[in-house]
């Protein structure tokens, strides 16, 4: 058989039956002792029967391990109809020689006491039954029905004796079921003779919720998980729910996905979130969780990847109509197969019940993205640290998986951001959004911030954020004055925003046009100043030529005169006395 | 396969329509050959010769060598006597070395 890895590797070289149940086998580091007995006890009705049969039947139709099935409880008959419903076909496997059954009768009333006897017959069939199928595995479910219907109590504890060291030489790997006793783990001290692997099963009811719990007592020879592990029965049989919260090894990626809101995707350093990584988006009622829990399901959907969509607190056709509003169609998606929305309410099973509901379907649908619908009413099936603890190893299964992960939460109170299931899951989250409604003015507005993300720049800037029939869109707040400003009040300081703008525009331009009318004055008296003085000038220059034709003339009227009178120029002088 | 049918005590049970003679078929179960066994059917058939005389048979049925006789027939401890008739059936486990317990049990007495 394939050895299963486990992050607790052990040097042993214990070989091991894989039971083939969900989580079982990583619980028991492989699986049950091969070739050795193990006792599974618990009260009646914690599923004894139902484990052993499982791991019959997986061991038959799975790893090549034929099993014998001895019942001394039930009729053949009874056990088919009871194991059919988990789609077991128990007359089938048998007429395919791959599990014998064999319903020993044991009535005390009809049973006769007289002298010393054995249990060779019960050896008899039992090896019959081995033999017939070729048997690797075989089950004896329930050895207390030898106790309480033979009265020699110390023949048939040395015959079991003898049983179990039997069971060893044949090699078969078997599975023991015994009632559990008060203070004692089986009502007849069947733990002595089965020193290997003892597994409890447990079903309590608490608070109206039931569950059921798994612990391994004893595994000698080999490492096992010691907690309780809680399982469930449904219609697919047992399935433990997965313990790979211990490791912290899971592969991370590089790759940066969109959130389907781009200015969300520019807050958390332009590219969005991790593929793989977990976000949690908290906030009160009404804030938008399930609006932008829809953007990114169907941002998923679109990049042709699969998403899980569980809605705790909606119906599907609730959400997808709801969302349709908003302009986030999910139908085409839900068609293509590509969405998947899956309803139902954790306190309607138990919460252990519910997360092993999630993990099969999370494994059947095999999605890139898996969103959960609010987190918080998780506690409502269960006490908070028992709702944290089981989110903690979802998340971390979904991690080692390398689903992404989308987590809503509803914080109940108005005054506090932080509330403290919050704070106990926002260990595990990678981003972590708050959406908040602020209230002013009369009305209710949303505003988104990033209150971590690992790994990238993010930002500090809080947003608004608005639904429309567009979807969901984030816009700038208002922030000026100290006071962040949303909604209608945002509106209104930007509109007295404009309306003061546009007045000192006006005035401006008024301005404008005033200084642009006085520079025309000044250049109209410019001119005409300009004007005025070259007229001056022209005059002026006139004047003076006037001014000096007259002297001219008088210069040759002297002349004129002088050669009349004959007087020679050196007697000029004598002529200023005429 | 051995046919698991050790021996037939005919203990001179004639099938006859007196009504009053009722006939005591028995069947010892056994696997292979066991003090235990031969204790049982050295018990039982000393009980019949002293009680049942002419009235009974008895078959000693080898589980070992049919051990599929096992299952069919509902046996678990070694020996396991059976009274087939009269009807109802009766079943006595062990040597049969409790001869009260057993003669009660068969109704002999």
């Amino acid at each position: 058989m394939q050895p299963v890895l486990s992050p607790l590797a052990e040097p042993s070289v214990l070989v091991k039956a894989a039971t083939g149940i969900p989580g079982l086998d990583d619980v028991l580091n492989g699986g049950l002792p091969s070739g050795r007995p193990t006792l599974i006890c618990g009260a009646a009705g914690c599923g004894k029967t139902l484990l052993a049969m499982q791991f019959l039947v997986q061991g038959a139709l799975r790893y090549g391990e034929p099993g014998v099935f001895i019942a001394f409880e039930e009729r053949a008959e009874d056990l088919a109809v009871n194991v059919s419903s988990l789609g077991i076909d128990l007359e089938e496997l048998q007429r395919r020689n791959l599990i014998s059954v064999d319903h020993v009768r044991i009535e005390p009333r009809e049973i006769v006491e007289s002298g010393d006897y054995d249990l060779e017959g019960l050896f008899l069939r039992l090896g019959f039954a081995i033999d017939s199928v070729g048997a690797k595995r075989v089950v004896i479910d329930t050895l207390e029905v030898l106790m309480g219907g033979l009265a020699n109590y110390a023949l048939v504890r040395s015959e079991l004796r003898r049983l179990f060291e039997w069971l060893k030489q044949r090699g078969v790997t078997a599975v023991i079921t015994a009632e559990r006793g008060d203070g004692k783990l089986t009502r007849h001290g069947l733990e002595e003779y089965v020193s290997d692997c003892v597994i409890l099963l447990d079903h309590r009811v608490v608070e109206q919720i039931s569950t059921r719990r798994l612990r391994v007592v004893k595994y000698r020879g080999s490492t096992h998980g010691t907690n309780e592990y809680p399982f469930l029965i449904d219609e697919s049989g047992i399935s433990v729910l997965p313990i790979t919260s211990a490791c912290l090894n899971h592969p991370v990626s590089d790759e940066r996905i969109s959130t389907g809101i781009p200015r969300l995707d520019t807050m958390l350093g332009g590219q969005g979130y991790f593929r793989g990584s977990t976000m949690l988006i908290s906030g009160t009622a009404g804030a938008g969780k399930t609006s932008l829990a829809a953007q990114f399901a169907a941002a998923i959907g679109q990049r042709r990847e699969r998403v899980l969509y569980f809605s705790f607190e909606e119906s599907p056709a609730q959400i997808e109509r709801n969302m349709r509003a908003i302009g986030v169609h999910l139908a085409p998606l839900l068609e293509q197969g590509l969405l998947r929305l899956e309803a139902a309410r954790p306190t309607a099973h138990g919460l252990e019940a519910h997360l092993a509901l999630l993990h099969r379907a999370i494994k059947e649908f095999a999605p890139s993205a898996v969103v959960l619908d609010p987190i918080s009413n998780f506690a409502d099936a269960s006490t908070a640290i028992e709702s944290q603890r089981m989110l903690v190893r979802l998340v971390d299964a979904l991690k080692a998986a390398g689903i992404t992960a989308l987590l809503t939460s509803l914080n109940s109170g108005s005054s506090g951001l932080l509330e403290k299931s919050d704070a106990e899951v926002s260990s595990i989250v990678d981003t972590w959004l708050l959406v908040k409604v602020v209230e002013s003015n009369g009305e209710r507005n949303r505003l988104l911030y990033v209150l971590k993300s690992r790994g990238m720049p993010h930002s500090n800037q809080v947003r608004e954020f608005v639904l429309s029939e567009r979807g969901v869109e984030l816009l700038d707040v208002y922030v000026g004055e100290g006071t962040v400003l949303t909604g209608s009040a945002r509106l209104n300081q930007e509109a007295a925003d404009r309306r003061a703008f546009g007045e000192r525009r006006q005035q401006l331009l008024r301005q404008r046009r005033e200084l642009e009318r006085r520079t025309a004055l000044h250049r109209e008296q410019l001119a005409r100043l300009h004007a005025e003085f070259e007229a001056q000038s022209l005059e002026l220059e006139g004047s003076i030529r006037e001014l000096e034709r007259a002297a001219d003339e008088r210069a040759e009227v002297r002349e004129l005169t002088a050669k009349r009178r004959q007087a020679d120029s050196g007697a000029n002088g004598g002529s200023d006395h005429e | 396969m051995n046919e698991p049918t050790l021996e037939v005590t005919d203990g001179g049970a004639e099938p006859s329509g007196d009504a009053a003679a009722k006939v005591w078929n028995l069947r010892l179960y056994v696997a292979g050959d066991s003090p235990k066994s031969r204790t049982a059917l050295n018990n039982l058939r000393k009980l019949c010769e002293e009680h049942l005389k002419g009235r009974y048979s008895i078959q000693v049925i080898d589980l070992a060598k049919d051990p599929a006789l096992a299952k069919l027939h509902q046996i678990v401890a070694i020996p396991t006597l059976i009274r087939e008739l009269p009807e109802p059936i009766k079943r006595v486990i062990g040597d049969l070395s409790n001869a009260d317990k057993t003669l009660v049990t068969l109704e002999v007495r």
